[in-house]
């Protein structure tokens, strides 16, 4: 071996319980690298770094830093060795500054010079082209701000080894390739750098090797230059798999969700949607595209009851033939109607799941009103509840096991199954599968498919335009808070849709039904 | 004019108790504990520094009231920090719920002074026949010269030393939390535990810390009471429910010890307000004492309504935090 190597880990095990999160799992960093770390949801990436960051600590198995082995105990034994994590559900204190989140828990002149520290701040912000005011409140921030923070604390503690766990998850396609040319400063600059992501073009595109695991095992690595997408979903997956979405053609046009000329305003009175009108049919995927903020949630959160609307209302055409108002409705009686949301935040916690309940419980939660009996009926929820996990392969030891022990994506599909179990009339999905595996992301989009092929009407907002783009049938464009188009999703080209989601409506859009 | 000076006399009297318990009271949570054993603790407090003055008078020809000073005070903190490092033990190394231990520490801690109360009033020879002069005159000593003053004097400089050191360990504890690094991972331990112990910050050293100080400075204001409110004596339940109004307090002061000194002067105002309002029935009276917390309450309602974030209690409070837990 030629270059140095920063970091190595031998027969590394952890196990929660009865599950063997990592089972004798080995991995190499070399210095100046970029590392992926590519595996599906729940093969055990996260408690795998978390063992290099301090949170957890191995049952066995041996770390070796700059060739020494070490005990890690604690993220600050980790701070010390230069080995920095960037995690996955941000960790960071909304009343406090950035820079005071910078500096959190470091030595230090015991009085502090707040002034001094944010020039140091800058400094570095500067250095490796960062974009971040310190003295803004985190609560005052988008998630990509947030992100920024985190990598500046890190940093600014001097690491050496830099670990980001799904950071692009939440990332917009500009954000993520800022990101992208910071991280590859800093490899410059002679930083390991161990990234784990699921879309796999941004590993080929970003980095030098790529270590895949797999059900808590080690699969293997791989230089970059060697790999391909399918090799790299194949040692993910365990066998080859099918990358296509298959689309069908949607059903004849049947008006179901009629929103027409809605406003809305957000907590400080802005206006978030303008006077938008559109109709979903049954038997279609419409998807809306928008950047980040653009006023999608409250447009599914108006729809679903969940939105006040200042002016415009909505009418659902029911497939009996009936026209109801739903925009004066209560958001239980709207679901009544079997118009459903599925929402996954950016943050993916707290997605109307309750984290200390197990699983047939949550799904409870959706149908518990529907029981004619005073005493919860809970073995029609188990009965789903098992159905759910093998339909959508969720990984959990049981149905009994608390929502909050699974990993993230796993408790993303429990959230997407329990709606679509419901056999909603009108679906509604945002950002289905945020952090999911490709092996899962398929899954999820067959499932879309085949409500749409039942009549379902399906509306889904999404942040990949290519993915948008395959599944989808027609495509409305936000811009701002207006609707700035509504395309055919099988003839538009990304750039079209690009050029739409910045533009305004005062700018000329056109209108292409 | 002469009433109004009894009246902000007497509504300081009240209000140092008050203001010691709920600068103790902001520290510990702004650890994330939420110890609702304050109220028992500073009766801990009162009884232990009562009790450290009468043996000292008891086993001394002439007893110095310095040394019955320093004697007392040494065990008001000692006695008080216990409680504290009781309530740490229970919640943070055994994860108890904090509610359940707190009260159950509050109800301990009532009967612990009336229990000692007790014995030692029979030692004294009877109810009420506690006496500690001597120590008591040294808390009770006002600062000489100045409280000469006219009308000043006696606004300003004729309190003991306790009250002058209330403000000044609220100001200190105010200045520590939002002006030091010490203050600031405090605040993230009670903010979010996880992300303080990635950042490297020892959680349980600083809940521990935090809760047992501040336990100790809550017990101050029971020694306050017993000394320079009551003159050194005890009576059974006398310290009222003071501590639970300290608690009330944090909530009005919105976690912030400077707005506590302002907001103990007015509970201790409207503390006694019905002494000083004319006409009251018994009835009528007891709507007075309720002012405290109908304010806090209040203020509760408004900094519920889309406040500012910095306004809120500290996001972990009552929360017990594992590592490994998610
Ligand atoms: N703190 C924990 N307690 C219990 N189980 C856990 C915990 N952390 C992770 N797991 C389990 O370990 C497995 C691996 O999880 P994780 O490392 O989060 O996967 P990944 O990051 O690859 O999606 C999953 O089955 C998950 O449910
Ligand atoms: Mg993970």
């Amino acid at each position: 071996m030629d270059s140095e190597v920063a970091i190595r880990l031998q027969n590394v095990t952890k196990r929660f319980g009865d599950i063997i999160a990592n089972d004798n799992v080995n991995l190499l960093v070399k210095k100046g690298e970029i590392l992926s770390i590519l595996g599906e949801n729940g093969s055990g990436k996260t408690t795998l770094m978390n063992m290099l960051s301090g949170i957890y600590f191995p049952d066995h198995g041996d770390i070796t830093v700059h060739g020494k082995k070490v005990t890690i105990r604690s993220p600050k034994d980790a701070f010390a060795l230069g080995i920095g994590m960037i995690h996955q559900h941000f960790k960071l204190i909304d009343v406090l500054t950035a820079a005071e989140n910078i500096i959190l828990g470091l030595p230090g002149n015991e009085s502090l010079d707040m002034k001094s520290i944010v020039a140091e701040i800058n400094e570095l912000v500067a250095k490796y082209g960062f974009d971040l005011d310190p003295e803004q409140k985190i609560y005052d921030m988008s998630v990509s701000q947030k992100q920024t923070v985190e990598i500046v604390k890190v940093l600014y503690r001097g690491a050496e080894i830099l670990i980001l766990d799904e950071p692009t998850a939440v990332l917009t396609p500009q954000e993520t390739s800022k990101l992208f040319d910071v991280l590859r400063n800093m490899r410059k600059a002679g930083k390991s750098i161990i990234i784990i992501t699921h879309k796999l073009n941004e590993v080929m595109e970003l980095s030098d090797r790529v270590t895949v695991l797999r059900k808590g095992q080690y699969i293997g690595s791989v230089e970059t230059s060697d790999a391909s997408i399918d090799l790299l979903t194949e040692m993910m997956v365990g066998q080859k798999i099918d990358l296509e979405i298959d689309r069908t053609e949607p059903l004849p046009f049947v008006g179901r969700i009629e929103v027409k000329n809605i406003t809305c305003r957000n907590r400080d009175g802005v206006a978030i949607l303008k006077d938008v009108s559109f109709t979903s049919s049954a038997g279609e995927i419409l998807g809306i595209a928008g950047i980040a903020g653009s006023g999608q949630k409250e447009l599914l959160e108006a729809i679903a009851g969940l939105q006040e609307i200042e002016s415009g209302e909505i009418l659902y055409h029911s497939p009996e033939g009936e026209t109801v108002t739903i925009s004066d409705m209560k958001a239980a009686d709207i679901r009544d109607l079997k118009i459903s949301l599925a929402f996954v935040p950016e943050d993916r916690l707290g997605m109307g799941l309750v984290g200390s309940m197990d699983l047939t419980d949550n799904i409870m939660l959706r149908s518990y009103n529907e029981g004619k009996h005073f005493f919860a009926n809970r073995k029609n929820p188990r009965k789903l509840a098992t159905r759910i996990v093998e339909k959508l392969s969720v990984v959990t030891p049981s149905v009994d096991t608390p929502v909050r022990k699974l990993s993230g994506g796993n408790v993303q599909k429990i959230l997407l199954g329990r709606e679509i179990a419901s056999s909603p009339n009108v679906l509604m999905v945002a950002y289905p599968v945020r952090g999911l595996d490709i092996n899962s992301s398929y899954m999820i989009y067959n499932l879309l498919g085949d409500q749409k092929q039942k009549g379902a009407s399906v509306i889904c907002v999404g942040e990949d335009l290519d993915v948008l783009m395959a599944l989808c049938d027609r495509i409305v464009v936000l811009s701002g808070g207006e609707l700035t188009g509504i395309v055919d999703a099988r003839t538009i080209s990304k750039e079209a849709i690009g050029l739409l989601m910045t533009s305004s409506k005062k700018g000329g859009a056109q209108h292409a039904e | 004019m002469t009433i109004l000076m009894t009246f902000i006399q007497k509504a300081i009297g009240q209000s140092i108790s008050i203001l010691f318990g709920a600068t103790g009271e902001i520290i510990t949570e702004k650890s994330g504990n939420l110890n609702l054993g304050i109220p028992g603790i500073m009766y801990m407090g009162g009884i232990a520094g009562l009790m450290a003055a009468f043996f000292y008078e008891r086993a001394s020809a002439a007893p110095i009231g310095f040394i019955g000073l320093l004697l007392s005070f040494a065990a008001t903190l000692i006695v008080s920090a216990l409680g504290g490092l009781l309530f740490c033990f229970l919640t943070v190394t055994l994860h108890a719920n904090q509610n359940v231990v707190g009260l159950s520490l509050t109800t301990f801690g009532i009967g612990f002074g009336n229990f000692f109360g007790g014995s030692i009033s029979k030692l004294a020879g009877g109810v009420g026949q506690i006496s500690v002069a001597t120590t008591a005159s040294a808390y009770r000593a006002d600062i000489p010269v100045l409280s000469k003053i006219p009308v000043i004097g006696d606004l300003l400089f004729s309190y003991g030393f306790l009250t002058y050191l209330s403000i000044i360990v609220a100001l200190v504890i105010g200045r520590f939390l939002m002006h030091t690094r010490k203050g600031l991972n405090l605040r993230s331990v009670g903010e979010d535990p996880a992300t303080a112990d990635a950042a490297g910050i020892n959680v349980t050293r600083y809940k521990y810390i935090a809760t047992t100080v501040g336990a100790a400075i809550a017990g101050l204001g029971g020694l306050y009471f017993v000394m320079e409110y009551l003159g050194g004596t005890w009576t059974n339940n006398g310290f009222g429910d003071r501590g639970w109004l300290a608690i009330a307090l944090v909530i009005l002061a919105l976690w912030k010890p400077l707005n506590a000194i302002w907001g103990s002067l007015l509970f201790g105002s409207l503390f006694i307000l019905y002494i000083y309002t004319p006409g009251l029935t018994r009835a009528t009276q007891e709507l007075f004492k309720m002012l405290p917390y109908v304010i806090t309450i209040v203020v509760l309602v408004i900094t519920s309504k889309r406040d500012k974030l910095e306004n809120q209690p500290p996001s972990s409070l009552g929360e017990s935090y594992y590592r490994e837990d998610r």
